[in-house]
């Protein structure tokens, strides 16, 4: 019930490769598009009735412009804040020390619970339900164990799941498409809608087989119904939780997270301990930065005036709230590349990005692909500028060209990140680390831009290269029932332009020479032929 | 006015007849128009694939051949969108070598216009007395939706031409696919989105599909020829060039 392979770019294929697989799903195409679709239009409908949508935009940006430039004053800060109100802070420099500290700290909060009664009045870590994980506690050796989880990309990011289990704790997802992804074996495809390559029908099978149901119906509120059930009896019993963040606030040291379902309000409240991990790139400096972060992420993401659920929570209950939330909070913070990431001026924006996965929704690659040709958590434009920037470039390199760079995703990014300004300078990047001496003369892809790039320095290599061009398309040249020649093969990288499309052969003339006739003609006004 | 053309590298060698009807078009108008030969090509190729520095040198050529021109027309969206994203940048780059020339492309930008919108933006047209008798669809191509943001402009000209039977195009803007070397890059996604895009050109039942940018039009126009549609592509300088005489 683990989940398969999880997605990890330095394993995955390039993404033209495993893109083209996608291609071939129409199933999978099928159902993004149409979630793609709806998401897109309810955004633009709820976009559309607020006024001030672009000022909006240009405060959300102002707010993570300021913050990212500050970062390091912002996260001591919440540090100090969230330490005062009785959590503990973690930092974390890379995917493999923040698993550590996460696993560390359920182990530990699992062996409290042994010895301590639970909320629920039953002695803790006794085999309770009747699902697996819960049964096989008592081996004697290993502290196992379970712990319940709120969506979290942070997570994923860092293959946490795999992590705990590995220790012999087993993670319930509750958000109900991470739930599917996770009963399902799948990984996520999107960032706010993980299962958005599933239709209905899969998630009813996946429900049956996984839960062990006779009977499920069809409609959103049968599977809603079997979730609710599935998931009540982890809310009740399990007492770690496991959380991301949206949003830290570095004034209050309070973490905010944002829901559509109740379920992760669930786990802020029940159990007794709550492990919180995000990405240092997570903070905001005040709880008044919400105010405009709360009205656009909502609206970009799922196309919701609100959030049904918005939680702020800062530290442990005291006082009138002991008994009320975690007694024991952490917060771990996750560097993992994100310091690198910092330190380039062109592509610091990357930073700003508050996960409404907007650029997904609206980017045409994605929309014939879904999210896991991108081989990373981070799908769509996001992850194309991201992931090669968290793993390093030469994990990712075919990433920053997953894009036509057409700005859909600029157009729609509520902080007004430039992700295709981003790609290029990545892409600049990428051709750094592989031209330079013998890379450059055995990548053909760089040879040919060399030449290309010496021929339009000069006039006349420039007249000389269209000649060729005339002469050596020549003979792939045939004439169609029109009379117009047409070009249907051409040879090695070329090949991919006819694969699917016919090129329309040169003309016998340029325009330059067209251009040049006419002077010496003496120039006849208004000649459009 | 005085015109300088700015042809661009394609047109010039794939699709002369956009230029020529560039020059009926500005002509008729009562422009003179002239082409500076020393031209080639803006760069936009090298820098969005990466090779930055094969495409600082194309801009020097580009400053030098424009420099005096009262206005610049260019009858492509994309390669106006590259000048204006990027030479600005890419002159903070050269200052060292080129002395000046940050405030020579500074000065030189606002006098450079895609053809469809020096027509509605800078002489304020919307009728440039034309005539095409056919049922036309019209592609936005990303980069004049939102590059150039150049809004209706196009449509108004189009609209305007005597004969001409307008029919809007389905998610018009959503991308055709080419993104220049991402349709040989990804060849395979480029393709399922140019069959969402032919489709909707299909289901117009248009006799030809029309853009700005004729680098959208050979993808499209591509696909159209290998599916035997019949359907033409035509750059709007052609149709704008119609004349009923």
């Amino acid at each position: 019930m683990s989940g398969g392979t999880a997605l990890n770019p330095k394993t995955a294929p390039p993404f033209p490769i495993a893109a083209t697989a996608m291609v071939g799903n129409t199933q999978l195409r099928k159902n993004v598009r149409h979630a793609t679709d709806v998401i897109q239009a309810k955004r633009a409908r709820v976009v559309g009735e607020m006024p001030d949508w672009q000022a909006l935009r240009d405060a959300g940006s102002a707010v993570r412009e300021h913050t990212i430039r500050n970062l390091p004053f912002y996260l001591e800060q919440f540090e100090r804040n969230c330490t005062a109100a009785g959590g503990h802070v973690h930092w974390a420099r890379d995917a493999a020390e923040a698993r550590a500290i996460v696993v560390r700290l359920a182990q530990e909060a699992i062996a409290r619970g042994r010895t301590a009664p639970s909320i629920a009045g039953r002695p803790a870590g006794e085999p309770q339900g009747t699902h697996p994980g819960a049964g096989e506690a008592a081996d004697g050796v290993a502290l196992q164990g379970e712990v319940i989880k709120i969506k979290s990309m942070t997570t994923e990011e860092i293959q946490l799941n795999r992590a705990l289990e590995s220790v012999g704790i087993h993670p319930y997802e509750t958000d109900l498409a991470e739930l599917i992804i996770q009963l399902g074996q799948d990984q996520p495809s999107h960032i706010v809608v993980p299962a958005l390559h599933k239709n209905r029908q899969q998630i009813r099978e996946i429900f049956l087989r996984e839960m062990k149901l006779e009977h499920l119906g069809e409609s959103p509120q049968d599977l809603a119904d079997a979730a609710r059930r599935f998931l009540r009896e982890k809310f009740l019993r399990v007492e770690t939780a496991i959380s991301g963040a949206n949003f830290l606030i570095a004034e209050t040291g309070g973490v905010c997270v944002v829901e559509s379902e109740g379920n992760g309000r669930m786990c802020l409240t029940l159990p007794k301990t709550l492990i919180t991990l995000a990405g240092i790139d997570k903070v905001v400096p005040r709880f008044q930065d919400l105010e405009v972060l709360l009205q656009t992420l909502p609206r970009s993401a799922t196309g919701e005036r609100m959030n049904p659920y918005n939680s702020v929570w800062t530290g442990v209950g005291k006082g009138y709230a002991a008994g009320d939330g975690p007694e024991h909070f952490h917060v771990v913070l996750i560097d993992n590349g994100r310091t690198e990431v910092l330190a380039d001026a062109e592509a610091r924006q990357t930073l700003h990005c508050i996960r409404c996965g907007a650029c997904q929704n609206a980017c045409p690659v994605y929309r014939e692909t879904g999210g896991h040709a991108y081989g990373s958590v981070y799908a769509g434009p996001i992850g194309a500028i991201l992931t090669p920037q968290l793993l390093g470039m030469h994990y990712a390199q075919s990433l920053p060209y997953a894009s036509s760079l057409c700005g859909a995703c600029y157009e729609v990014c509520p902080v007004k990140i430039n992700i295709p300004e981003v790609l290029v300078h990545l892409r600049g990047r990428v051709v750094e680390e592989n031209t330079g001496g013998l890379k450059t003369i055995t990548n053909p892809e760089a040879m040919a831009m060399k030449a290309a790039g010496a021929i339009f320095r000069s006039e006349g290599r420039f007249r000389a290269a269209q000649r060729l061009g005339r002469m050596g398309e020549t003979p792939l040249e045939r004439r169609d029932g029109q009379g117009q020649k047409w070009v249907s093969w051409l040879p090695g990288m070329l090949g991919g332009w006819t694969n699917v499309r016919d090129l329309r052969a040169m003309p016998q003339q340029t325009f330059r020479e067209w251009w040049e006739e006419r002077e010496r003609k003496g120039a006849p006004a208004g000649e459009a032929g | 006015m005085k015109v300088a053309l700015f042809i661009t590298c394609y047109n010039d060698t794939l699709f002369p007849e956009a230029g020529r009807a560039v020059v009926a078009v500005l002509e008729r108008l009562g422009h003179t128009v002239e082409f500076p030969a020393g031209q080639t090509c803006c760069g936009q190729m090298h820098y969005n694939t990466g090779y930055q520095a094969e495409a600082l040198p194309l801009l020097p050529r580009f400053v030098a051949q424009f420099r005096h021109a009262e206005a610049v027309v260019v009858p492509s969206s994309s390669c106006v969108t590259m000048m204006r994203e990027h030479y600005p940048g890419m002159a903070q780059r050269l200052e060292k070598e080129h002395p000046g020339i940050v405030d020579e492309v500074a000065s030189l930008l606002p006098r450079v216009w895609e053809f469809s919108e020096f027509l509605t933006k800078k002489l304020g047209l919307k009728d440039v007395g034309a005539y095409y008798p056919h049922r036309v669809t019209y592609h936005a191509s990303c980069h004049g939706l939102r590059g150039l943001a150049l809004g209706d402009g196009p449509e108004t000209l189009l609209a305007n031409v005597r004969g001409i039977d307008l029919v809007k195009l389905d998610k018009v803007e959503q991308c055709c696919g080419f993104g220049g070397t991402f349709a040989v890059k990804n060849a395979e996604v480029s393709s399922a989105m140019l069959a969402e895009k032919t489709t909707a050109v299909l289901n117009t039942r248009a006799e030809c599909v029309t853009a700005c940018d004729n680098s959208c039009l050979m993808h499209i126009g591509g696909a159209l020829h290998r599916q035997r549609t019949g359907v033409q592509t035509v750059h709007i300088a052609e149709i704008l060039a119609g004349d009923e005489a």
